[in-house]
């Protein structure tokens, strides 16, 4: 009897206790926000440019001096807060290089003067295999369904993996903090801070309001942007007249910027 | 119990001073006081209800950098249907211009320390 009354007791005892942990549990989980949002709630500006396959066609012949290089540089770092670090800690988005440098793998002996003093406008190519994606660990450099290859700024975490797979050189470290070397800070779009890896990202803030990239637009036509995809764009009309070389094609990255010599 | 005149008082003062926090506030007095933050004067409601957002505005600006960067959505439609561009530069801020009166007041008294400022520009002037 007495054994009896104390397992009854014991039962009880527990089965007060569990009645206890639901609402236990209700005061620890954090109510979903997402539940609370509204569905669809997001969508893409209507303004927005649309493309299969962004790219990009530069006449390089029409890069003849200086100034219209600086020029195009200019209203790119200016407008995406990019700093400008002497040394061998600078950070670039849009920077020149000549003939060999460019094309290496493009080996020609006896090439025209013009050609060989020639500068070239470098950027990321962003690429249709693109090595720097298959290499990060974190996703924060990703390809997106229009081609373009972005950075997520909020989960880069500084591997530098991207930029010992990039074979363009078009990816730049932060060492330091970026914002002591801006001499103007663009209120409307981010800077960076130290430790992450940044390079261009073909604009993909002004083509989802409707605008063309930064460059293209100081470049006076000399550098052309529109859908590879399209066989009626602008771009691939230049690509059909003109004869036209992509950097280190050999690596199979396949790049999306294209060299009118 | 062995040792039960230790074990109980050893217990006993244990229990106090963990829950030393708790009742010193009690006692002490200093109630939370909760941060007086200056408003948009132009503005009658933010993007979502003030109690919505005082609750889970870390949630909706979570849910926008990935909305925006990596799904290129840039508009957010509210509950009321008012549409708005998704950027904390350039439209939270254009209302909560001051980010010292603003999000560090609460941030401060809370002790947490989001890290948006360490990329994102915060509006210059006043302050």
């Amino acid at each position: 009897m007495n054994n009896c009354r104390r397992k009854f007791l014991k039962i009880a005892g527990l089965s007060a206790l569990g009645l206890g942990v639901k609402p236990a549990l209700d005061l620890l989980t954090v109510p979903d926000a997402h539940a609370l949002m509204p569905p669809d709630a997001y969508k893409p500006d209507a303004k927005g440019l649309k493309a299969k396959h962004w790219g990009m066609v530069i006449d390089t012949s029409k890069f003849d001096k200086p100034e219209k290089f600086e020029k195009v540089i200019q209203a790119c770092h200016n407008t995406h807060n990019v700093p400008e670090i002497p040394g061998k800690q600078e950070v670039k988005w849009l920077w020149t290089d000549e003939f060999k440098a460019t094309f290496p793998d493009n080996e020609q002996h006896y090439i025209p003067d013009k050609v060989e003093s020639r500068k070239f406008l470098l950027l990321c190519n962003h690429c249709e295999n693109p090595a720097c994606v298959r290499v990060c660990p974190t996703k924060a450099t990703f390809k997106r369904e229009d081609g373009i290859v972005m950075m997520d700024m909020h989960r880069c975490i500084g591997c530098r993996f991207c930029m010992a797979a990039c074979p363009y050189g078009a990816r730049s470290f932060n060492f330091g903090e970026p914002r002591p070397y801006l001499k103007y800070e663009n209120p409307e779009y981010p800077t960076r801070m130290r430790g992450v890896v940044e390079k261009c990202t073909f604009c993909t803030e002004r083509l989802a309001l409707g605008k063309m990239p930064y460059c293209a637009e100081a470049s006076g036509g000399a550098i052309l942007f529109g859908d590879l995809n399209d066989a009626k764009s602008e771009v691939r009309k230049a690509l059909k007249e003109n004869f036209t070389i992509r950097r280190k094609v050999a690596l199979g990255t396949s790049p999306s910027v294209y060299y009118i010599i | 119990m062995y040792n039960g005149k230790y074990i109980i008082p050893g217990l006993i003062v244990f229990l106090g001073l963990i829950t030393f926090p708790f009742w010193y506030n009690i006692v002490a007095g200093a109630p939370y006081a909760k941060a007086k933050l200056p408003l948009p004067a132009d503005q009658k409601e933010c993007i979502e209800k003030a109690e919505f957002m005082r609750a889970e505005h870390m949630q909706i600006l979570d849910e926008w950098r990935d909305k925006v960067v990596r799904d290129g959505a840039r508009i957010y439609t509210a509950s009321n249907g008012k549409q708005w561009a998704i950027s904390l530069q350039n439209t939270c801020m254009k209302c909560h211009a001051n980010k010292v009166e603003f999000c560090d007041k609460c941030h401060l008294q809370n002790s947490v320390s989001p890290y948006c400022w360490t990329c994102h520009l915060e509006p210059k002037g006043n302050q």
